[in-house]
């Protein structure tokens, strides 16, 4: 049972730090922009297949780098050249343009690189055990995934609360008007964030890559799930994010080790139920089998009790 | 959603050509290939599509059907969805195409049986045959039997038949565990898993008996540590393309070395995550002998394959090389094309397989009787590796078709 439930909180936490990685910058970019970036997802795809083509040629340590610097500049470019005109149209178009953006990265990386899996590895060095527990191996590529979030929590957490430029994005996000006033270049700091809220995104990608497989539905898997942990944690707040995947990660792994069904809770409490009830089909359907959906249970629990998320400050 | 859109516009070039053209003796006979080419088992579709078009070749060079028309298979992407493969066939049957192939996902497989058989009642003279390669959940040919249907693989409880053969014969084994994809294959599995055990080593405790989405499930790791925390001994499973790679990996990833019985444990990247972890652990049943090759010509086959796709892809489906050629078979000795006389002329057909085993299409229920092998992953005595990883498959036993053969419960009902 133990080592279970260690395990299970040791996948939860990558799986976690990694929807972090996602989340982080897809409500810094909500936060300062509101812009509700629909292709955040196509963008960490398009990290993974970077750094696929990448790795192919000069292995993996260099994609790290360069695959997300890549992303960024795509990203940077899409706030530049897009987003910004669209931008005095309203928030329908930005979400219309942001969707229609997602659609164009997925449907461009399958017709360059095709609609097969890719064979994007982890380096050799990465690829042996770290330690072994009770006889189950721990990957040291999954410490890897961890120390890179881990990391880039950190990073993101001094710059914003520690340096200049954070004290900048921070007032940006709440007095647009008054930091140009000030005689900031608001719209540079604006392609700045979202530049840097891609490449997040375009990590996120490189390292997940080989953990999940880098293939065409790769965006469609983490796409949906990655919202619920923004609403989750509150629109705009990076520790909401950053508590809100750690949730999600730990309430998807946990989920899997319980077979637990409605049947055995009835049995728990007296009541017997019949195999030939109509409703049995409901009652055997055990907690690892509903695992998937219960991130989205709490999606919606959080916007009837609390809408504005966890450590949200305006409504959703 | 997009894909659908690209798919539309590429189908509706590809049929205005195809339509344009009236029927002529020496026209193509299509076999429309509805399998998913796109998304998480696409790597299973467009291989199975790569092998079908490949036999189709071979038949052609050496004359093509009746007399000089040649084969031709033309993909058709479902993306594993039921609802998208009848949108699909409607598409094959609107083209003129006659007889539909499809093997991945019973689920598709219950869809479009249902939907042939109406169709060809309600239009007699516009029928399509519905070629079965890979599509194993037992009801096919039993309860939901159609004359229109034909399958070319052993059904999934002849295969776990032999399977749990070989788990009974080994009597340390005490703890098993059962892991499958939620829909009517992995429950069928299960469910023949659970009832050949009981009957032949009753002793044998199930540890668990799990179903995970299907096609949804990246990182089997959580999966893993349960298979590990319930002390099982040997795992069953008859997870296929992206849900067996990654269940693989992680077990491989974690070290889980304990035994895999499993169906569809090779090929397409995943005798590469296997690798050295599974080596005489990791058993498969199948049709066709990987290694050794039994027939000149069948070692032949795979030598031209592989050398085709530059030693990327291998051979993995064989069952698909008898599907095609039972087809051409038929159509020849209908000597036309019409569903109704072929269906009539593969009912009780014998053939021999390009490896040597001879196989025959019951027609009381249109279950291929074949024999069954059981494979082992290695390294040792392997002349045609998988994924060009050094591993590959063992043949370790062999059941016959007489053996392997399972009564069915189907009352064919016949035009």
């Amino acid at each position: 049972m133990l080592e279970l439930i260690v395990f299970s909180l040791l996948n939860g936490l990558v799986y976690g730090l990694l929807l972090f990685m996602l989340s982080s910058g897809l409500t810094l970019i909500f936060s300062m922009m509101g812009v509700l970036n629909f292709a955040h997802a196509s963008l960490y795809m398009l990290g993974a297949y970077f750094a696929y083509s990448i790795s192919a040629k000069v292995g993996f340590w260099p994609g790290l780098v360069i695959a997300p610097v890549l992303v960024g500049v795509v990203g940077a470019l899409i706030e530049r050249y897009g987003l910004r005109n669209v931008h005095r149209y309203g928030h329908v178009a930005e979400l219309i343009f942001t969707f229609g953006i997602a659609f164009l990265i997925e449907e461009s990386i399958q017709l360059i690189w095709g609609k097969q899996t890719m064979d994007y590895r982890e380096p050799e060095i990465l690829s042996v055990p770290l330690f072994t527990l009770w006889g189950t191996d721990f990957p040291a590529y999954k410490a890897f995934m961890l120390a890179v979030s881990i990391g880039i929590f950190i990073a993101l957490l001094l710059v914003l609360t520690r340096t200049r430029v954070g004290l900048i994005i921070q007032a940006a996000i709440t007095h647009p008007n008054q930091v140009a006033m000030l005689g900031h270049n608001v719209p540079l700091v604006f392609t700045g964030v979202f530049g840097v809220g891609s490449a997040l995104a375009g990590l996120a990608g490189v390292i997940a890559g080989p953990a999940l497989g880098t293939f065409p539905g790769m965006a469609a898997v983490l796409g949906s799930i990655v919202f619920v942990v923004i609403v989750v944690g509150g629109l705009g707040s990076l520790w909401g994010a950053f508590l809100a995947s750690l949730l999600i990660g730990m309430l998807q792994t946990f989920a899997v080790a319980v077979d637990y069904s409605l049947e055995d809770l009835f049995a728990e409490i007296g009541i017997s139920t019949s195999k030939t009830s109509a409703l049995s089909d409901l009652y055997t359907v055990t907690v690892a089998q509903i695992g998937p959906i219960l991130p989205y249970l709490l999606l919606v629990l959080i916007l009837i009790f609390r809408p504005t998320g966890l450590f949200g400050k305006r409504e959703v | 959603m997009i894909d659908r859109r690209q798919f539309t516009r590429l189908a509706a070039v590809l049929a205005a050509g195809l339509v344009a053209f009236p029927t002529l003796a020496a026209d193509p006979v299509r076999i429309g290939f509805i399998d998913p080419l796109s998304g998480p088992f696409a790597a299973v579709g467009t291989s199975g599509l790569r092998q079908a078009q490949f036999t189709a070749d071979e038949i052609n060079k050496a004359g093509g059907v009746l007399g000089g028309r040649k084969l031709v298979v033309v993909g058709f992407d479902n993306k594993i969805s039921p609802k998208e493969s009848l949108i699909q066939l409607k598409r094959v049957i609107g083209d003129g195409i006659q007889f539909i192939m499809q093997g991945n996902s019973s689920g598709v497989a219950n869809a479009l049986i249902d939907a042939v058989a109406k169709h060809n009642e309600r239009e007699p003279d516009k029928r399509v045959l519905y070629l079965n390669y890979s599509a194993v959940d037992p009801s096919l040919t039993n309860e939901k039997c159609s004359y229109w249907h034909f399958r070319f693989d052993a059904n999934a409880d002849m295969k776990m038949n032999a399977l749990t053969d070989v788990i009974a014969a080994n009597k340390k084994m005490k703890k098993i565990y059962i892991i499958g994809q939620d829909y009517s294959f992995g429950k069928a599995v299960a469910a023949a898993a659970v009832r050949d055990l009981s009957l032949k080593r009753p002793d044998i405790e199930i540890v668990g008996n799990e179903l995970h989405p299907i096609g949804k499930v990246k990182d089997f790791s959580p999966y893993i540590a349960k298979i590990k925390a319930s002390g099982a001994q040997a795992v069953i499973t008859g997870n296929w393309g992206a849900d067996m790679l990654n269940l693989s990996k992680a077990a491989s990833d974690a070290g889980l070395e304990i035994p895999f019985y499993t169906y569809y444990a090779a090929g397409n990247g995943i005798t590469k995550a296997i690798g050295a972890g599974g080596v005489g652990k990791v058993r498969l049943v199948h049709e066709g002998p990987s290694n050794p090759p039994l027939t000149d010509a069948w070692r032949n086959l795979e030598k031209r394959y592989e050398a085709k796709y530059n030693d990327k892809e291998n051979f993995t489906q064989p069952r698909i090389s008898n599907t095609v050629h039972m087809l051409a078979n038929a159509i020849n000795k209908a000597k036309s094309t019409d569903p109704a006389k072929v269906a009539a002329a593969l009912e009780g057909m014998r053939y021999t397989t390009i490896w040597g085993d001879v196989v025959t299409m019951r027609a009381s229920d249109h279950q291929l009787q074949m024999p069954i092998r059981i494979s082992v992953h290695t390294n040792k005595g392997i002349e045609f590796d998988m994924d060009h990883s050094g591993y590959g498959l063992l043949t370790e036993s062999e059941v016959s078709a007489h053996v392997a053969s399972t009564p069915t419960t189907c009352k064919m009902k016949r035009p």
